[in-house]
């Protein structure tokens, strides 16, 4: 009886924050747009039948039929992809220095990682504006140390959405790999070079493999919640960055078709299941190789 | 045909295989090892010995490649290996944690040194299959090092430091993670793979009944220098000091003023208004000269009566008494607060013990069952 409490907390959790949105979503995506309040139809107070035979699947036709809305999950697939890559390029080598610092450098490492969650992720994509703009500080002092001519264009492009993006998630990177590296017997790239291997092969054959559960997390835990990011490319990137994100939120507001919105939204969400069920498994082999 | 005794180490003409020349080491202020000269020799089972930070384990490093020389040089086969890196040395380690690739099989442990040559995999799988067989891990070539005992792990990470053929194989506190049981057959299991496969092991050990089981040799260490390198009969039977006596074993160490009486005799002065101990050596002491006498507390009898004819007895009484099972050692307070041990091997089953707490003894030996130490 206790136990089954215990788990019906996060089953209640799970319910109410989760699956009772996602329901009400889904339902918005199989309604019609309205001028209303709601704005769509129909609702329960039309009764129930009336109710149920006015769902439909037309909003997810109208998805399949316009190229903008596959060319933004297309380009969100690929944008989150890449970004994943460079934030794993520049969170690699920074928790592999952080575990090989002497230890009491350690707890100060870890929480030079960690301070700028102390501060709203707004006000930092917000100045992430002021340093790439044509007259932001990059340029001033690439422009004073005479590398370039011409202030560069980077806000507003999707340059600026990848550096955004692998700005605000390499911490998400480093903490696993971190852990992953922190963990690993010092003596095992040892007995690879006692073997043959020169430190780049050690490094390849030895520190990778054994490092992997934390590379594949934190791809996750980047990838995830890149795909569906909607405050960097709006704020960072140009007209030209399609993100589903954005979609999705000119949908609800610009537009006010919650329908269709919806129904994007329920896209994106099953395109998410499928790392998210890989990123699972891959929690869980860990776990049982650990056992 | 008289069999010939393996000891290169009598042999002026052996090269050594290893030759440490006047090394030291530091870390920053701390002398690791101080001013050390050590040659060790082809097909030898050395064992270096000693305490924990007496500068083993440095050297053992220093001979993998993992630390380098601060002063001083050491030759492999009469080359300086202070410039070869360790994935260059012919020298393989067995890591004292074993250091077993977790994300690989046994069998890809053991390929993991004869993969990074380029060996033909034909010949690659007969090696592993021939180390497989030596180690007897056939069954499990293919499980992870998690799913097999710390028994077959010690074996795996043998038989994958032996693959390469090294000239030399360090041992670092092998068998230090198994049980007593498995301790002992596996010393004997290390010795039959030695000599099977010719290789030259040092073993790093703080278990000395290990190093004088294995070994050919023993190197007895302490701070950064080694006391003694001996076979393990000489190490035992003729200590050079009062460290290495008392190191090795359980020892009786008397000490006192030396008096010498002529043919290697001496008269040891011990305490006030005591005989003199008598004991022989070959090493000359001078008249009043400070000296240890170290005897072994097997070669103490102990009597109720004074025993005839014999060159040293000494009444005490009985302090305590530690029952091992096979043996029995007295612990026997002296005039002046000496202890002696005296240990008696329980040949006969259930027998009376002769004597108990409080009562007065007779310990004695003779000249020769003790050595006489200036140190």
């Amino acid at each position: 009886m206790q136990r089954f409490a215990l788990i019906a907390i996060p089953y209640a959790w799970l319910l109410a924050l989760f699956l009772i949105p996602f329901v009400i979503v889904f339902k918005i995506s199989l309604s019609d747009i309205a001028l209303a309040i709601p704005p769509y139809t129909p609702t329960l107070s039309d009764g129930v039948g009336p109710f149920f035979s006015a769902l439909d699947f037309e909003n997810f036709a109208f998805l399949a039929s316009d190229d903008l809305y596959w060319k933004a999950y297309v380009s969100s697939l690929r944008i989150a992809a890449i970004s994943t890559i460079l934030t794993l390029l520049v969170g690699y080598p920074i928790a592999y220095a952080m575990a090989h610092a002497p230890e009491e450098w350690r707890p100060t490492l870890m929480m030079l990682v960690i301070l700028p969650f102390w501060t709203s992720f707004l006000i930092r994509v917000y100045a992430w504006m002021g340093i790439l703009s044509q007259e932001g500080f990059l340029n001033q002092f690439l422009l004073w140390a005479g590398l370039i001519d011409a202030p560069l264009t980077i806000l507003n492009t999707t340059t600026a959405v990848y550096i955004g993006i692998v700005y605000t998630y390499v911490p998400f990177m480093i903490l696993p790999i971190f852990a992953a590296l922190d963990r690993l017997d010092g003596s095992l790239i040892e007995a690879a070079e006692d073997l043959g291997c020169s430190r780049l092969q050690a490094f390849w054959l030895v520190t990778i493999p054994l490092s992997k559960n934390g590379i594949i997390a934190g791809s996750f835990l980047v990838f995830i919640p890149a795909l569906g990011e909607f405050v960097i490319p709006s704020l960072l990137g140009g007209s030209g960055t399609l993100m589903i994100g954005k979609v999705l939120w000119e949908e609800f507001f610009n537009n006010r078709d919650w329908p269709v919105a919806s129904a994007v939204a329920v896209i994106l969400l099953l395109i998410l299941i499928i790392p998210i069920v890989l990123f699972q498994r891959n929690q869980q082999r860990q776990a049982e190789e650990e056992a | 045909m008289a069999e010939t005794v393996f000891a290169p180490w009598d042999d002026p003409n052996e090269k050594p295989l290893i030759r440490f020349q006047n090394v030291t080491k530091r870390f920053g202020e701390f002398v690791a090892i101080d001013d050390l000269t050590l040659d060790i020799f082809e097909k030898e089972f050395f064992a270096l010995l000693g305490p924990s930070g007496c500068g083993k384990t440095t050297m053992m490093r220093m001979l993998a490649g993992f630390e380098t020389v601060s002063e001083g040089s050491i030759e492999l086969a009469g080359q300086d290996i202070a410039a070869v890196p360790p994935n260059k040395r012919a020298v393989n380690m067995m890591f004292q944690s074993y250091a077993l690739f977790p994300h690989l099989s046994v069998y890809e442990n053991i390929a993991f040194g004869l993969r990074r040559g380029n060996m033909p995999k034909h010949d690659l799988d007969a090696r592993v299959t021939e180390m497989l067989k030596l180690t007897r891990l056939e069954k499990f070539a293919r499980r992870k090092p998690h799913q097999i005992s710390g028994g077959q792990r010690q074996r795996v990470a043998l038989a994958r430091s032996l693959a390469k053929a090294p000239k030399l194989l360090l041992l670092d506190e092998p068998l230090g993670a198994l049980d007593a049981k498995l301790r002992q057959a596996t010393q004997f299991e290390l010795m039959d793979i030695q000599e099977k496969t010719g290789t030259t092991f040092v073993i790093v050990t703080h278990d000395q009944e290990e190093a004088m089981t294995v070994a050919s040799r023993v190197a007895v260490m302490d701070e950064g220098r080694v006391m003694q390198v001996a076979t393990p009969e000489r190490i035992y039977e003729a200590p050079e000091s009062v460290y290495v006596a008392d190191f090795i074993g359980d020892v009786n160490i008397v000490s006192g003023q030396s008096t010498p009486m002529g043919e290697d005799r001496y008269h040891i002065s011990w305490t006030e208004g005591q005989q003199p101990l008598v004991a022989a050596s070959d090493r000359p002491f001078t008249d009043g000269q400070s000296c240890h006498l170290a005897v072994r507390p097997e070669k103490i009898a102990i009597s109720a009566e004074r025993p005839p004819n014999v060159d040293n007895a000494v009444q005490g009484t009985v302090l305590d008494i530690a029952y091992l099972g096979n043996l029995s050692t007295y612990y026997v307070e002296l005039p002046g607060g000496q202890i002696i041990k005296s240990q008696t091997a329980n040949t006969r089953r259930i027998s009376r013990r002769s004597f108990t707490w409080e009562d007065t003894v007779w310990v004695s030996w003779t000249a020769t069952a003790g050595v006489l130490l200036a140190q």
